[in-house]
């Protein structure tokens, strides 16, 4: 914002439609190319802010995620969305979800520490899904014998599950607490 | 299904519910479930930390204290049923049976009164792995309540004409003017071959000269060329004569420079 000539409600209307129009999330450095002149972070941070709000109110909105800044539909909407597509996408299941939640939460983690958690084998296929989903990947390997594989999750995971960061986890039950649950047991044991 | 089975063997209620419609007279049993509703309900354990935190919560032990000798003869009766119900038993559930047997028995042996105090709860280990698992179980459940792209919302991306645009490149009107100077040139040129294989074939000329010179075995070379019958004539005949020498059918001779040029049929050689 260093020139004066800067159009700044023009500046947001060029980011407004090539956020409309992408694809795939756009992180700020692919926003500053939309300009010949060098915007700098904190005016395109603060546009997007306004910008986010200006939609406010709306079926759509701008959110950030990990790889960038992105407009979605609002998840309210979405079940008459489906509607139009009546083909429901399968829910995972227990085994996946928990796989997922001990590579997000404990990353990077084997194979082997996620069977020692979980007190079962974990399938090729279930680590096969995940990654074919996009979520996880093998991000070296642990130098024990066999050199295990080590997982992570992507940034394709946290966009898919519109978070920023891994920070944006729900947080974990504290041990101490779940001993404390105890007396309202029969919610959990289902 | 589950909801159902978890009524069953819920603490003592006074409506005690209905099971596919026929009232429930008798409490059940702590292990009682309905036949049908047995498998699934098995199946649904995620493993032995699965099932032995289900009987830890259904029955509101203390994680802490367990019941080793009660935990362990449920444990086993679960075990003993997926057997007897020919469900795929995972060997992770006999290690299991395996280790409570065995901190049972440790638990039941008495211990010396010196050694107490350094000697660690032998269900420490495993309250350890059920309270790890219970927790990555619980942020699972939170994970997938967390919504997701496609399933539980929808991305926007406004339609833009990008295609069009990049696959129709911009004309001006020299462009134009060049293309039609192009076609001008391709077409003179065109022209210049047609009227040279139409008209004039080399091969016929080479079969014309052939013949006259099987009558009379050898002409001067400028015989041979006919002026007045223009100059695309004279060009094919002389091609042709190139040909035939190159085809070694006519010899061209010639005595000394400046003296006349002879062409004859190459010896013995007679056309057909």
């Amino acid at each position: 914002m260093d020139s004066p000539s800067f159009d700044l409600p023009e500046v947001k209307r060029i980011l407004e439609a090539a956020l409309l129009t992408a694809a795939e999330p756009l992180p700020l450095a692919e926003l500053k190319k939309l300009f010949d002149e060098e915007v700098d972070n904190d005016t395109l941070r603060k546009l997007l802010v306004e910008l986010a709000h200006d939609w406010a109110g709306r079926s759509v909105e701008l959110v950030n995620v990990a790889s960038g800044w992105r407009f979605r539909a609002r998840p309210e909407y979405h079940r008459f969305l489906e509607r139009l597509n009546p083909q429901k996408p399968p829910r995972y299941s227990r085994a996946v979800m928990e796989t997922l939640a001990i590579i997000a939460y404990k990353q990077p983690v084997t194979r082997g520490d996620i069977e020692d958690i979980r007190g079962v084998v974990v399938s090729t296929n279930l680590i096969k899904a995940l990654e074919a989903r996009g979520w996880i990947d093998v991000i070296g390997h642990r130098e024990v014998p066999g050199r295990p594989e080590l997982f992570a999750t992507t940034r394709q995971f946290l966009d898919d599950l519109n978070l920023r960061s891994l920070t944006d986890l729900p947080p974990l039950e504290a041990l101490g607490q779940l001993v404390e649950t105890v007396a309202a047991g029969a919610q959990i044991g289902g | 299904m589950i909801e159902a089975v978890d009524a069953t063997l819920a603490a003592p209620i006074t409506p005690i519910g209905k099971f596919r419609g026929e009232p429930v007279l008798e409490l059940p049993q702590d292990l009682y479930i309905p036949p049908d509703a047995l498998e699934v309900f098995l199946e649904t354990f995620e493993g032995p930390l699965d099932l032995l935190l289900y009987l830890i919560r259904k029955h509101n032990l203390d994680v802490l204290d367990i019941p080793m000798a009660r935990l362990t003869a449920q444990y086993l009766e679960y075990v003993e049923l997926m057997r007897q119900k020919s469900l795929e038993l995972a060997g992770e559930y006999l290690v299991m049976a395996a280790v409570l047997i065995e901190i049972k028995s440790r638990m039941l042996l008495p211990r010396p009164p010196a050694t107490a105090q350094d000697e660690t709860d032998p269900r420490a280990e495993l309250v350890r792995r059920l309270l790890a698992y219970e927790q990555m179980k619980l942020a699972a459940q939170r994970l997938d309540e967390l919504p997701q792209v496609g399933r539980d919302f929808a991305l926007v991306q406004v339609w833009v004409e990008q295609a069009a645009e990049q696959a129709l490149p911009n004309v001006n009107s020299e462009d134009l003017r060049q293309a039609w100077l192009w076609l001008l040139m391709r077409a003179n040129v065109n022209q210049h071959h047609r009227v040279t294989r139409d008209q004039l074939s080399v091969r016929e000329h080479m079969t014309q000269i052939l013949r006259r010179l099987q009558d009379t075995k050898f002409l001067e070379f400028t015989q041979l060329f006919s002026p007045e019958l223009g100059i695309p004539k004279l060009i094919v005949t002389f091609l042709a004569i190139l040909e035939l020498v190159r085809e070694t059918l006519i010899e061209v001779t010639q005595q000394e420079p400046y003296s006349p040029i002879y062409v004859k049929l190459t010896h013995g050689l007679t056309v057909v």
